[in-house]
């Protein structure tokens, strides 16, 4: 008797999690992985990124993306390997759907989640039309936005090994 | 404040009694008198619903200029002032990426979703429900010590100005393998990416294997519900990873295939190398050292015995050694590490010392039970991009001058 008890108590746990409530999941599950799993619907263009940055985003990323106070966006290309590296989103982040991530969770600082998904389509299609990733007249969408090749799209070494598993 | 007046009151009081005769005819019961202290002639304050330091310490966290919001950016532990192993709470280092978020415990959920059989979502309440364990462990941010990798000469700071985001404390939560588990993890799903309730919507990738062996879903810290500044009502625990690993405020966890590639795990948080190229998934916190008694802007008392005393810790497990050098590194000597000495958390060393008042450059060397040793300064250097910051562990060296300054150094 004590002996399956016992048994019981160490092979059960507890199991108080509830079914998760997939309007929750939906809310929360934000997060876009290289691929593009999980991108909106919607689209945006360069120009209405233009206007949407001046309004919002200018007075910390400065015009054009370069910077100051907050982030320098743009720029520094190809200076990665040299004795001054300028490590923007242009020059060093190596897929554009973290910008698009990133611009929909956390941007602007003072008002984050305040953006539709069409002005962070948009958003991020200026930015990277800036040093020329995207033509001016680009318009990013679910489909076009994981085919953007950064320019450092390769420079980075899995140190840990566990992409590889 | 009441403890503040008391005294002057005290020795109005007895001088006043002096003036009145009373020393005059027993003067040797007056100068005793002299010697009973305030403390022991009035009765003491009453009880408190929680305790504070005492009104004559003024030991704070360092604040940093504030990023582009008020709580963008962080505070460092004053690690010079501190001692033992564990960072009491109030003094822990913060790093937020837009500020502490004030989170209702009642209200807070935890999802784990994504590749797994039964999406689930949990209460706080229904955590506390589950089976906890305690582990002593340090949190170090990745960008600690940053100010001498970046600097070209030495920033001269107290040493908590320059390595004070290293903290160490008791956690207390639930295996985070347990709920995965009951989630039921599908055979393609080999990550899980790790979100907080903040308004950064800070998230990180971890690969499914450690993450299910190793982390803690942390309800408690030194005993009470966790500090607001570490993640209230939930973080993320990852024993010895980088501190940004340790996502605060959780309030998701969804199992991937891959890495997700957020903005920290990708333009943050990696080590850019001298090639161009830059390192990624740098997850394991290597060995440091760092003497805090004595350390930058102290003060030195001349000539004679002190305690050399520090703080080490490693990511890869305990620390075996920590050696000592007077002479800039060209000769060491074990220091001692009286313990208790655990897996990824902060272990005190100390070293009994005879300062002859002579200059030289002091130096404290980590080696930790894997066989990782702390780099010189010159070597870190060498290997990574001018710009590179992240995960600087070189050996700190601290030069004692003739005239009693204690300042950062570069050998």
């Amino acid at each position: 008797m004590f002996k399956t008890l016992a048994f019981l108590l160490a092979a059960t746990t507890p199991h108080f999690g509830a079914p998760a409530d997939p309007n929750l999941v939906k809310a929360w599950d934000r997060s876009i992985p290289p691929d593009g799993t999980g991108l909106p619907p919607g689209k945006g263009s360069v120009s209405e990124g233009l206007a949407i940055y001046t309004e919002k985003c200018v007075m910390c990323h400065g015009v054009n993306g370069v910077g100051k106070p907050a982030d320098q966006l743009t720029g520094g290309v190809g200076s990665l390997a040299t004795a001054n590296p300028v490590k923007t989103v242009s020059s060093f982040w190596p897929y554009a759907t973290t910008l698009f991530d990133y611009i929909r969770r956390a941007m602007p600082v003072t008002s984050p989640h305040s953006l539709s998904d069409h002005e962070a389509y948009a958003l991020t299609a200026y930015i990277l039309s800036i040093d020329g990733i995207v033509k001016k007249d680009a318009v990013l969408d679910a489909k076009s936005l994981p085919k953007v090749k950064m320019p450092n799209r390769d420079g980075f070494i899995d140190a840990y090994g566990a992409t590889k598993r | 404040m009441t403890n503040k007046i008391a005294p002057s009151r005290r020795k109005f009081l007895t001088t006043a009694l002096a003036g009145a005769g009373a020393a005059a005819t027993v003067p040797l019961a007056a100068k005793a008198d002299e010697y009973i202290t305030p403390s022991m002639t009035v009765p003491g304050k009453a009880f408190t619903p929680y305790g504070m330091p005492s009104g004559h310490e003024d030991v704070k966290r360092l604040l940093r200029p504030p990023g582009i919001s008020p709580g963008t950016g962080g505070s460092l532990s004053p690690i010079e002032s501190l001692e033992g192993m564990i960072t009491p709470s109030g003094l822990h280092f913060e790093r937020h990426h837009n500020g502490v978020p004030d989170i209702d415990i009642k209200a807070h959920k935890f999802l784990i979703h994504g590749l797994v059989d039964k999406p689930l979502e949990f209460t706080i309440a229904s955590l506390d429900r589950y089976p906890r364990i305690s582990r002593m462990h340090f949190v170090e941010c990745g960008g600690n010590s940053g100010a001498n990798a970046g600097a070209p000469e030495p920033p001269q700071l107290t040493a908590g100005g320059i390595h004070g985001l290293i903290s160490c404390s008791e956690w207390t939560g639930v295996k985070l393998g347990m709920l995965l588990d009951e989630a039921g993890v599908k055979p393609e799903g080999k990550w899980i990416l790790a979100e907080s309730a903040d308004s950064a919507g800070m998230s990180r990738s971890i690969p499914l294997k450690e993450a299910h062996e190793q982390g803690i879903l942390v309800l408690f810290q030194n005993g009470e519900r966790i500090r607001p500044e570490q993640g209230y009502p939930l973080r993320l625990l990852m024993p010895g990873w980088e501190g940004n690993l340790n996502v605060k405020w959780l309030h998701r966890i969804k199992v991937t295939a891959g890495p997700t590639m957020t903005k920290d795990e990708t333009s943050k948080y990696t080590q850019s190398l001298k090639n161009g190229k830059a390192n990624q998934f740098n997850f394991i916190q290597p060995p440091k050292s760092i003497i805090t008694k004595p350390s930058g802007m102290m003060t030195m008392n001349g000539p004679g015995y002190y305690e050399i005393s520090g703080i080490t810790w490693s990511g890869h497990g305990k620390i075996a050694k920590v050696e000592i050098s007077f002479d800039g590194g060209s000769t060491w000597t074990d220091a001692e590490m009286p313990g208790p000495v655990f897996p990824q958390c902060v272990t005190r060393f100390r070293l009994p010392w005879e300062w002859d008042g002579k200059p030289l450059l002091l130096q404290s060397r980590a080696t930790d039970e894997k066989g990782n040793v702390q780099p010189t300064r010159a070597v870190w250097k060498d290997r990574v991009s001018p710009v590179q910051f992240y995960q600087y562990n070189a050996i700190q060296t601290w030069q004692i001058g003739a005239d009693n300054t204690v300042k950062n150094y570069y050998v």
